[in-house]
């Protein structure tokens, strides 16, 4: 797998910069370590300043500085999206490989329950969630809500790559040689199931962000811990734009933005170099 | 053309469908009435927050909330009577609009995101599908890579901030377009010309930003399926018999991966349908996206179970339909 | 008077990926001839370039495979055609047509059989539908197949009457010359039959040339005319199929020969040694010298070329 990222990354122009754009942003969310201000603070610092050479990217009506503040606000959008990709990988790979491993019944009962919430739409329920949970909703309720409905289009794609596996010949050579299922699926198939699970997780990542932006700006979560969508909701009850306060919401949306695209040039890149098809295209008969 | 009917095939779907539904309303059961929260202590919380509101009349509330919310009786009871609601389409009155019934309200609304979401998402499809068969079958224009290349620069960004920027781009830096509402306000509803054209006139802007995110999805699975099927024998084969290259692209590409877009098209209803809500609450677009949020925010808790439960079975029909007919377009259906 | 010219011809698969750049030579100074109304059989193991050969002599390349050098030239009564020089549209189907190897699926499968020969041959056959279609009834008949076959969707057709249904959807147009890749080989052997039979009945009706590949000498033996026997990209020796399969000259061909299974000889069937070399990496001089044992210091240095008259060898030792 190692070698798989540094191949891509040398020989791939969209990996690489998808690879470059990430890092800006990790170095942004990296910052906030170092920052001078507490995010929950306000009036810190002269309010609704331009960007200019003191606030390279200017102040909110809040008195907060927006370089600071969006960076606390990227790493936690981050932080978010990557628990959330994190725990519903556990319960795709789960369904994904048992569906596609065990076959039969057991695959089509998993795959009947998969589709169901795939076509579910998860945002009204998302919002029912809210409504009900209202000021007991933390980050980590909604992670794990979250991850158990985003589960379902991730664990298809895992199986149809388990399907492919169970019947290739070297698998049937390791269990005519004693290996246990296990040992099987450790030593054989993990390296064809990492760069899979790597795509999924970055498009996961790139969703549970979203996800999170759509409701914090609504106001629907936590809106005292800042995060790029709780930044806009606060931009907008100040009416920022109207007030000509552009770069309240600006630059933590280009950070997001940025985001996005990075993870999904990585995922896209990866997605192609596992396709067997397009490898044959590239490396020839 | 004999249209054959598959019973395996519908029922498989039918049973799909079913299940949809079954999981999405116990879903939603479970979250209202398993969590500790009692959405009737929040509502009379809420309104007697400011306000010296005696004991009597605070248990009066109580008991006429109850009721009206099905919380009477132990969880098996509340169980059915929220089985039988749905099934009636009888969701209560509406707490912020009272008296008017939920059912009303979201009778009202419904059509507007039915046909904003039917609109773009046919668009975004047929654009992105023509876009990325066209890009995947003449690899070597720079145009389509152009193309390419915008449409993956959009599809990852969040509707949200799509229509934001659009928002501002039209509503403030070049207002062209109007950026609130589903018509104009003061002509009479109906449809005679100038409704519908203003009808027209106020989704521009809400289904461009659909189409603009969307669109980038279709081009290009559409592609990379395109630039696979060209290695099939069957067009391989076309190819050795001298079929001209239109009737190849029309007939052995094009109609083989407009398949697996079908499919993609009923799985994707469900973001797609996400996508639509937070649009129309940017733009004020009276569908049941602005429903629902307006109902958060005013605390009505039938409006915003009667919205998640019509998404559910709204989006759950939607792909029914798909699944129906698609074996219009595949003869091998039955076969798998 | 031959029909199809081979010159010299050169394709390799040019690779560039990921820093590795690579040139498989499938297919490295071959030439040979098919005359009128005769059955040109190819031979040879799993990649030794017969595929790519008769690919290349379609003018079916797609990158990474490319012609680097040599001619293909077709005579189709008078009409000389350049396969190399690129739009070879109009001879397609009327004049030289393809059979694939009957695994693959090669009729579009969201459409009627019909529509496939509507596809393939009106545009040559032409007049009106009604008239073109009962034409394909009649040869589809003449052929022993019956004509509902139009009617049905390819997943709706059994494997052997695909493959049946796609010879004729070939001969449909009465092309002059057919190149056939393997075309009985995933078939059991009384479809093989049914399927031979035919082809040998449509070189009797049309008079086509016939180019044909199979690893099956059997076959070979059954149905062509001249035999030519490929290992790892060249031709090794070609001649009168009976000429080659009694009397083979070259060790590989002798080989081959002797492996075939004859009644009531039970001896067991010696192996060769080694394995068909990587064609991205091919041995020197001539590519059979490692697994030869009639190898010479020569054999090592240079490549034989192939001498002789109706039956030509490529061999230091037996030239």
């Amino acid at each position: 797998m190692v070698r798989v990222l540094r191949d891509l990354l040398r020989f791939n122009r969209q990996f690489a910069l998808g690879a470059a754009l990430l890092m800006v942003v990790i170095a942004v969310a990296a910052a906030s370590a170092f920052s001078p201000y507490s995010p929950n603070d306000s009036y810190v610092v002269a309010p609704d300043m331009p960007p200019g050479w003191t606030y390279p990217l200017g102040t909110t009506s809040r008195g907060q500085d927006v370089f600071w503040l969006a960076s606390f606000a990227i790493r936690n959008s981050l932080l978010f999206g990557v628990s959330v990709a994190l725990l519903s990988r556990c319960l795709s790979l789960l369904i994904g490989l048992t569906a596609g491993y065990a076959g039969g019944l057991v695959d089509r009962v998993l795959m009947s329950i998969n589709d169901t919430f795939i076509v579910i739409p998860l945002f009204p329920i998302l919002v029912l969630f809210y409504f009900v949970m209202r000021d007991r909703m933390s980050w980590v309720l909604l992670a794990l809500v979250m991850a158990g409905l985003g589960w379902a289009y991730d664990a298809r794609l895992i199986r149809s790559v388990a399907l492919g596996l169970r019947v290739r010949d070297f698998t049937e050579t390791a269990i005519f040689s004693g290996m246990s299922p296990w040992q099987i699926l450790a030593q054989e198939h993990l390296p064809y199931v990492l760069p899979i699970v790597f795509a999924t997780t970055m498009n996961n990542v790139n969703w549970s962000i979203g996800l999170e932006v759509t409701l914090s700006v609504l106001g629907f979560t936590d809106i005292n811990t800042p995060t790029i969508g709780v930044t806009i909701y606060w931009a907008n009850q100040y009416s920022a734009l109207i007030a000509g306060i552009w770069w309240w919401i600006a630059f933590p949306v280009a950070l997001v933005v940025i985001a996005f695209i990075g993870l999904f040039l990585l995922a896209t890149s990866m997605n192609e170099y596992i396709d067997p098809r397009s490898r044959l295209e590239r490396l020839g008969p | 053309m004999v249209v054959s009917f598959y019973p395996a095939y519908l029922l498989r779907r039918l049973g799909q469908f079913v299940l949809v539904i079954f999981i999405g309303v116990n879903l939603t059961f479970l979250i209202t009435h398993a969590t500790p929260i009692d959405p009737v202590e929040q509502t009379i919380a809420a309104s007697t927050a400011f306000g010296s509101t005696s004991p009597e009349a605070i248990e009066t509330m109580r008991q006429s909330l109850r009721e009206l919310y099905g919380l009477e009786g132990g969880l098996p009871q509340q169980y059915l009577v929220f089985w039988k609601r749905i099934a009636l389409g009888d969701f209560g009155p509406s707490l912020s609009a009272f008296p008017t019934p939920v059912a009303v309200l979201i009778w009202r609304a419904l059509p507007w995101t039915a046909g904003l979401l039917c609109f773009a998402t046919l668009l975004a499809w047929c654009l992105g599908n023509l876009l990325g068969g066209l890009a995947g079958y003449h690899r070597d224009s720079r145009l389509l890579r152009l193309a390419g290349v915008v449409a993956m620069g959009l599809h990852p960004i969040p509707y949200y901030i799509v229509a934001f920027v659009l928002l501002i781009v039209f509503g403030y830096l070049w207002p062209m377009l109007p950026i609130s509402g589903g018509a104009q306000i003061n002509l009479p509803r109906g449809f005679d010309l100038r409704f519908i054209a203003s009808v027209l006139l106020h989704a521009i802007l809400p289904a461009m930003s659909l189409v603009l995110v969307g669109m980038g999805g279709w081009f290009m699975s559409m592609r990379s399926l395109v630039s696979n099927i060209v290695t099939e024998d069957y067009v391989t084969y076309a190819e050795l018999g001298g079929v001209a290259r239109g009737r190849i692209l029309r007939s052995y590409v094009m109609r083989n991966t407009v398949l697996p877009q079908v499919t993609g098209l009923a799985i994707s209803l469900g973001g797609i349908f996400n996508g639509a809500i937070i649009t129309e609450q940017v733009f004020g677009y009276p569908g049941i996206g602005t429903l629902l949020v307006g109902a958060v925010h005013a605390g009505d808790y039938s409006l915003v179970l009667g919205v998640a439960t019509v998404s559910i079975v709204t989006v759950a029909t939607s792909v029914l339909l798909i699944d129906l007919a698609y074996p219009l377009l595949d003869p091998r259906v039955n076969a798998r | 008077m031959s029909v199809l010219a081979v010159a010299n011809l050169r394709a390799y698969y040019m690779t560039n990926a990921f820093g590795v750049a690579r040139a498989v030579r499938a297919v490295d100074d071959v030439s040979l001839t098919v005359g009128r109304n005769e059955i040109y059989g190819l031979a040879g193991e799993s990649s030794c370039g017969k595929s790519t050969l008769i690919r290349t002599i379609a003018a079916a390349t797609h990158p990474p495979l490319r012609v680097v050098g040599g001619s293909v030239t077709f005579d189709f009564g008078g009409r000389r055609v350049d396969m190399l020089a690129g739009d070879v549209g109009d001879i397609r189907w009327r004049h030289l047509s393809y059979i694939m190897q009957a695994s693959m699926s090669v009729l579009n499968p969201v459409r009627r059989v019909r529509q496939s020969f509507i596809d393939f041959a009106h545009r040559h056959i032409g007049g009106p539908m009604p008239e073109f279609l009962a034409t394909v009834r009649a040869h589809l008949e003449r052929l022993h197949l019956q004509p509902e076959v139009l009617d049905a969707y390819p997943h709706e057709l059994s494997g052997g009457m695909r493959q049946r249904v796609t010879i004729a959807l070939a001969t449909v147009c009465r092309p002059d010359f057919i190149i056939a890749d393997e075309p009985t080989s995933a078939l059991d052997v009384v479809v093989q039959k049914a399927v031979l039979t035919m082809i040998r009945e449509i070189r009797r009706d049309i008079g086509s040339s016939l180019l044909f590949v199979t690893h099956d000498l059997a076959v070979h033996a059954n149905l062509c005319d001249r035999l030519g026997v490929m290992y790892a990209g060249r031709l090794v020796e070609e001649g009168p199929t009976a000429d080659l399969l009694h009397a083979p000259r070259h060790p590989y061909t002798m080989h081959l020969v002797a492996g075939l299974p004859r009644i009531g000889d039970a001896a067991p069937k010696p192996d060769l040694p080694g394995a068909p070399p990587n064609l991205a990496d091919p041995p020197t001089g001539c590519r059979f010298h490692p697994r030869c044992p009639l190898a010479m210091d020569i054999c090592r240095q240079e490549a034989p070329a192939m001498l002789g008259d109706r039956h030509r060898v490529a061999c230091f030792a037996v030239s």
